[in-house]
């Protein structure tokens, strides 16, 4: 089984983010980054796979220079190789032409399975998965928490508001990794010197064939206009009262009489 | 050239979901912003009846894709009935829910339309024929205004957020042409849960429980039972087992908008208060005076929650009488 495995380098989640002064990106400087926490669970899954079923894991990424940190944490965990789509003209696109990009590159690597996190947790943008899947044109099965391959298809635990659809998809095809599927393995010291020996193919717009017109900040779509804070909430009202039950019937007489909530 | 604003509403267990009606209520104030037509389409088997429910709501024509191909969700048979549908209509703008079943679709449908999408949307302004689309990034952090390019513009909302609105208004019901073409995926079981848990991104109140509560979420259920809320939790109640995943609140889990969110034993992480901080009002139960989380809520009760919550259940027992 060959699976490919599409990261993303993101800031921390932990991390305050912060306008930057042109008012439409953010302040990079620092920022940790870190692998999109839901492509760990990618990366997990298939070396889970490949663990139980052989065949090899690549790593799958666009992003600028610093992305190839990201790669080489894959590649630390087990992953057997990587490669990276890096070019200057490519900074700056959007979802759908980030899928465009990763498509291209997938069409050189020999692949079973595709998997990726269903989102990454910076634009939060819910669609590069699915863009790639179609442009490969490859059945997709979306948030999963749990996934078995058998048999030339992969039977999928699709999160739904509610509860969850099991779906089954012919192989090839592409899933999105939702929390619960497994508990992402920590790089070992051994890993990370074996990494370091690993190869990661570097590619351009131009190698991978793609018009360079379609990617990139100034070819977006979806242009982003202006950033801002969430609005700040007024100060917040402390309700006192001498027990607990005091400040509890006050807190209920305000969310009754002045909210009207309850 | 294209015009005219499509909904895609969404079904599931012969119900309409409730971000139906706000993509169509949102859709017709779009349609009327912008000077022309709400087409609402229904997906799915046997939904021909969705209509009469779905006209009130101001679409000028509803388009019924009936069949049983589409009684589950598939993304391919989705997919491939909607774009035969936006090519024969053209619009200008395609509005749906950032639902789990519009997320997943949304991607799909935009790659095949080679169109731009504004995903988990919370505002939209019109300006002079022009759409300002407002979405949360980095979990809530950071609020982005963005435009799209091209026709036509994807948009799906976050549940819960946009207004739902009657209106007396003639609507053409018709049925509309299906082609539902490969279906690559099949959907062998469903298992949703029983009784009548409500769901955290489609709920009023939400009753949020983290690390203070040391694991015993008793409390917390019975206030929820009490105002009929869902239940939710942070990550680190989620890390330590005491909560499944589909709790939880935050970046990595899910954003919630709420009108009333009581986070209980929270201390207010980065990421949890990225995943709540667009509920309407915000209360907080910490015995933490510094707790980060009192300064973004609204009310505050400085305090044990093992004493608190309980006070509060019975209060709302005794307000309710």
């Amino acid at each position: 089984m060959d699976i490919v495995v599409l990261v993303k380098q993101v800031p921390d989640t932990e991390s305050l983010v912060q306008i930057a002064d042109d008012g439409v990106s953010i302040k990079k400087q620092d920022i940790k980054w870190i692998m999109n926490p839901y492509d760990e669970l990618a990366v997990e899954e298939a070396l889970r796979i490949k663990e139980a079923q052989g065949g090899t894991v690549t790593i799958l990424s666009f992003g600028p220079e610093k992305a190839i940190e990201t790669i080489r944490t894959a590649l630390a965990m087990g992953a057997d190789q990587g490669v990276h789509i890096k070019d200057p003209v490519a900074e700056g696109s959007d979802s759908l032409a980030s899928a465009k990009l990763l498509a291209a590159a997938l069409k050189n690597i020999p692949y079973d399975l595709v998997i990726a996190g269903h989102r990454a947790v910076d634009e939060d943008n819910y669609q590069v998965a699915s863009a790639v899947a179609e442009l490969l044109g490859i059945p997709q099965v979306s948030m999963v928490n749990k996934a078995e391959v058998s048999e030339g298809k992969i039977t999928c635990h699709r999160t739904v508001e509610g509860g969850t659809v099991v779906m089954e998809a012919s192989l090839p095809a592409l899933f999105t990794t939702q929390r619960g599927l497994n508990e992402p393995r920590y790089a070992s010291l051994p890993g990370i010197m074996k990494a370091k020996k690993k190869t990661v193919d570097v590619k351009t717009v131009a190698d991978l064939g793609v018009d360079a017109a379609v990617v990139g900040a100034a070819h977006r779509k979806v242009k982003i206009k202006a950033l801002n804070l969430p609005p700040q909430r007024q100060a917040v009202r402390m309700i006192q009262g001498e027990a607990a039950a005091a400040k509890a019937a006050e807190l209920v007489k305000i969310l009754h009489e002045e909210t009207k909530i309850i | 050239m294209a015009q005219g604003v499509f909904a895609i509403t969404e079904q599931r267990d012969a119900e309409l979901r409730k971000v139906s009606f706000e993509a169509v209520s949102e859709g017709r104030r779009l349609a009327d912003g912008l000077g022309t037509d709400l087409t609402a389409v229904i997906l799915g088997s046997g939904v021909e009846g969705f209509a009469d429910q779905l006209k009130k709501y101001g679409a000028d024509k509803i388009l019924v894709a009936d069949d049983p191909a589409l009684a589950e969700y598939t993304t391919d048979a989705y997919t491939n009935v909607l774009t035969e549908l936006i090519h024969a209509s053209d619009p200008a703008v395609i509005i749906m829910g950032a639902s789990a079943q519009g997320k997943d679709l949304a991607g799909r449908l935009a790659a095949r339309l080679d169109a731009g999408v504004a995903m988990d949307c919370v505002g939209i302004k019109i300006d002079n024929g022009n759409l300002t689309y407002t979405r949360p990034m980095f979990g809530g952090k950071i609020l982005a205004d963005v435009e799209i390019e091209g026709n036509p513009q994807m948009v799906a909302i976050r549940p819960n957020v946009m207004d739902i609105n009657e209106v007396s208004k003639n609507c053409v019901i018709e049925k509309a042409a299906v082609q539902v073409g490969e279906i690559k995926t099949k959907v062998v079981e469903k298992k949703m849960e029983t009784g009548d848990k409500i769901e955290l991104t489609e709920a009023d109140i939400i009753v949020s429980g983290g690390r203070g509560t040391g694991g015993d979420y008793a409390l917390i259920e019975a206030l929820a039972n009490e105002l009929g809320a869902a239940v939710g939790a942070s990550r680190s109640a989620v890390d330590e087992g005491w909560r499944p995943h589909s709790d939880q609140v935050g970046q990595t889990g899910k954003t919630v908008s709420p009108t009333l969110y009581i986070a209980c034993g929270i201390s207010g992480a980065i990421q949890h208060l990225a995943g709540m901080s667009t509920s309407k009002y915000i209360v907080a139960i910490n015995k933490d005076e510094e707790a980060p989380i009192f300064s973004r809520a609204d009310y505050g009760i400085h305090g044990d929650l093992f004493e608190v919550v309980p006070a509060i259940t019975e209060a709302v027992k005794k307000l309710k009488g």
